[in-house]
């Protein structure tokens, strides 16, 4: 083993009290660093989640209808025109068999399809409620937003004249399984359905207005005979929606919206809880830094005889300075592992702790192997860091000095 | 002509910045290989100064110190520290042993940090100089379970460690009771006669320097005699009781 180990390692040793201090002090840091991290990144998890339950990654529309000026926007006379933005129909994505197929094409996407969206009443009896009809491919869609899996009654069959509707609808209009309902689109195009399933997918809106009916009934309900009105794509890493949304839209021509963009809000709270995590994390680090460079220093006070003899032998200054860089790393090191069991345990008591009526906890933790890596590379540079003071100092030492008054 | 091991010329050390104290004014001699030599002088009169630039611990402040012929003056920080840990060995009055460490450990300190890393030679090296300071059933211990004989006869072997060609010893035996101090004396005596390592002994005991071959009387930072001691056969632990010590 070399020099510097042998020297730092029973340095270490024989400091007990002082060294089993300062790997409580990094374990409690690392400790913090590995709950909170845990905790806020579960949290964020299953807030995305849940948002991404009831969406798409990425909706693909045509682009509003807008007259085109006659005069030429840049042209040298100044001309003051009022041009008025036209009430938007419901329009077929042009040629949307060729766009699906170059979507498909588009790296990073991982399912698509094609829907038809529109709005019609529901009515049973003398009922009469606002929904939105959703003419789905049932296969593909489900690959897309999961609604299989949150069908409360029935199934998710929409063949033929079957349609499935959300919890709200079916409370507010008394629908149960088997009962039939007409969907009446604009321009007295009216159909009577039967209810295959109800789904709750956890969105008042969604399970208020939604109806899954299959993509020729929504064609021919929504008078898009042929047609789609959206493509709804989902894509592999969620935080690469918005740069694929833009690329798809310049491949395209068609407006992309990805869930990013239509939830700021949400990404701007996980940002701003990220910064804050971040700033408690580096007060922690400067905190574990301060307690492993004041231990080292008063180490190398109470070693400076040791320390001057050692040069007095010959001990070339860079293996001294080395010994306690070696010992800041490992305190850093252990303290980091012991830190890492202390937050992993931290966390799953957490969770533990308060649990959803389905059994899942209320606080998700996310424990990786990355997080503690991560928790314990951090540490050890922070040691190595630490010590560099202290080493210095220790490297100042006049061996003559300490001979004589040691 | 062969150059002499250690040769002093016109040294002088100052100390302080605002109120200069001359510690040293114009110290000159040299040293051969194998001698045994005695530094003795009142307290304050420079020894330690002395032995400090002998050990290339520190600079003088004017004058030359040419180890082997090597002006030890141009040689940087880095270079003086290899130049002193092969050449010179140190026993200390406070046997300055690491207390985290086991006399073997401690033996093989020098080379260690010499090389950089142990191996079973080292250790061999270390356990057999152990054996010759008659430690061999001390090794594994702490030093600090050790006696004060014991320890500085770990110092000793620790001096050796290197098989330096010169081992300064400040006051080796000042510490020690006398039948250990002799012990401890012997040794040194026995490495210098065996290996042909030169020693230079500070000490007050005017016993001990009539031992040596050679002494060098310091006062008041000059060298007021240097002159050959006794023939090295006193049987001292009984001479001195008689007080039939001194020149």
């Amino acid at each position: 083993m070399p020099f510097e180990w042998i020297v730092a390692i029973r340095y270490l040793r024989e400091g007990r009290a002082q060294s089993l201090l300062i790997l409580a002090g990094v374990a409690v840091g690392v400790g913090i660093i590995v709950f909170l991290s845990a905790l806020i990144s579960g949290l964020q998890v299953s807030l995305i989640d849940r948002t991404l339950g009831t969406q798409a990654h990425i909706v693909l529309r045509r682009p509003d209808e807008m007259p085109r000026p006659l005069l030429e926007r840049d042209g040298p006379v100044a001309v003051t025109a009022h041009v008025e933005r036209p009430a938007q129909r419901l329009r077929s994505i042009l040629q949307w068999q060729q766009v699906l197929d170059s979507v498909e094409r588009m790296p990073g996407v991982v399912a698509l399809t094609p829907t038809v969206t529109g709005s019609a009443f529901a009515r049973q009896g003398t009922a009469n409620r606002a929904v939105l009809i959703r003419g789905v491919d049932p296969a593909g869609f489900l690959r897309i937003i999961d609604v299989g899996s949150k069908i409360t009654a029935g199934r998710f069959d929409i063949t033929g004249t079957d349609a499935v509707v959300g919890s709200e609808l079916a409370a507010a209009l008394g629908l149960t399984v088997g009962d039939k309902i007409r969907l009446s689109a604009p321009d007295d195009r009216s159909e009577v359905f039967t209810i295959r399933g109800i789904f709750d997918i956890g969105n008042k809106d969604a399970n208020e207005r939604w109806v899954f009916v299959s993509l020729r009934s929504g064609q021919t309900l929504l008078d898009l005979i042929g047609g789609v009105s959206t493509i709804e794509v989902k894509v592999a890493d969620i935080f690469s929606a918005e740069s694929i949304a833009q690329r798809l839209s310049a491949r395209t021509g068609l407006e992309a919206d990805s869930w990013m963009k239509t939830n700021t809000q949400l990404l701007v709270g996980l940002r701003s809880q990220n910064t804050s995590s971040y700033m408690i994390q580096l007060f922690v680090i400067i905190a574990v830094a301060l307690g492993i460079a004041s231990v080292l220093v008063v180490s190398v006070v109470q070693k400076s005889r040791e320390i001057g003899i050692l040069k007095a032998m010959g001990t070339p200054t860079r293996r001294i300075i080395r010994v306690f860089l070696i010992e800041g790393a490992l305190v850093g090191l252990v303290g980091s592992v012991l830190g890492v069991a202390l937050g992993a345990g931290l966390s799953l008591f957490f969770a533990s702790l308060a649990k959803n009526p389905d059994g899942s906890p209320t606080f998700p933790v996310d424990l990786n192997l990355a997080l503690f890596l991560r928790a314990s590379i951090i540490a050890t540079i922070t040691g190595v860091v630490a010590a560099a003071a202290p080493a210095h100092r220790a490297a100042r030492l006049d061996p003559v000095e300490v001979i004589r008054y040691g | 002509m062969d150059d002499p091991l250690l040769r002093l010329e016109d040294v002088t050390k100052d100390y302080g910045e605002r109120v200069v104290t001359r510690v040293l004014h114009g110290i000159s001699f040299t040293l051969s290989s194998g001698g045994f030599t005695a530094l003795i002088g009142p307290s304050g009169s420079g020894k330690s100064t002395l032995l400090h630039l002998l050990g290339l611990l520190d600079r003088p402040t004017s004058g030359r110190i040419l180890l082997r012929g090597c002006d030890t003056g141009e040689l940087g920080q880095h270079a003086l520290g290899r130049l002193r840990g092969r050449t010179i060995g140190f026993v200390f009055q406070f046997h300055h042993l690491l207390p985290a460490f086991t006399a073997v450990e401690n033996v093989m300190m020098p080379i260690l940090a010499d090389r950089g890393r142990a191996d079973d030679e080292m250790r061999g090296h270390a356990i057999g100089l152990l054996e010759r300071v008659g430690l061999a059933d001390r090794m594994h211990n702490r030093v600090t379970d050790l006696s004060g004989g014991q320890q500085q006869r770990v110092a000793v072997a620790r001096a050796l460690s290197m098989t330096p060609a010169l081992v300064l010893a400040d006051e080796p035996t000042g510490n020690l009771d006398t039948q250990s101090g002799d012990q401890v004396f012997a040794l040194l005596r026995q490495f210098n006669r065996e290996q042909g390592t030169a020693f230079l002994i500070v000490t007050h005991d005017p016993c001990l320097a009539a031992r040596c071959d050679r002494i060098i009387e310091l006062v008041d930072g000059r060298i007021t005699s240097d002159r050959s001691g006794g023939d090295g056969q006193w049987d001292s632990a009984s001479d001195r009781r008689d007080g039939r010590c001194g020149d």
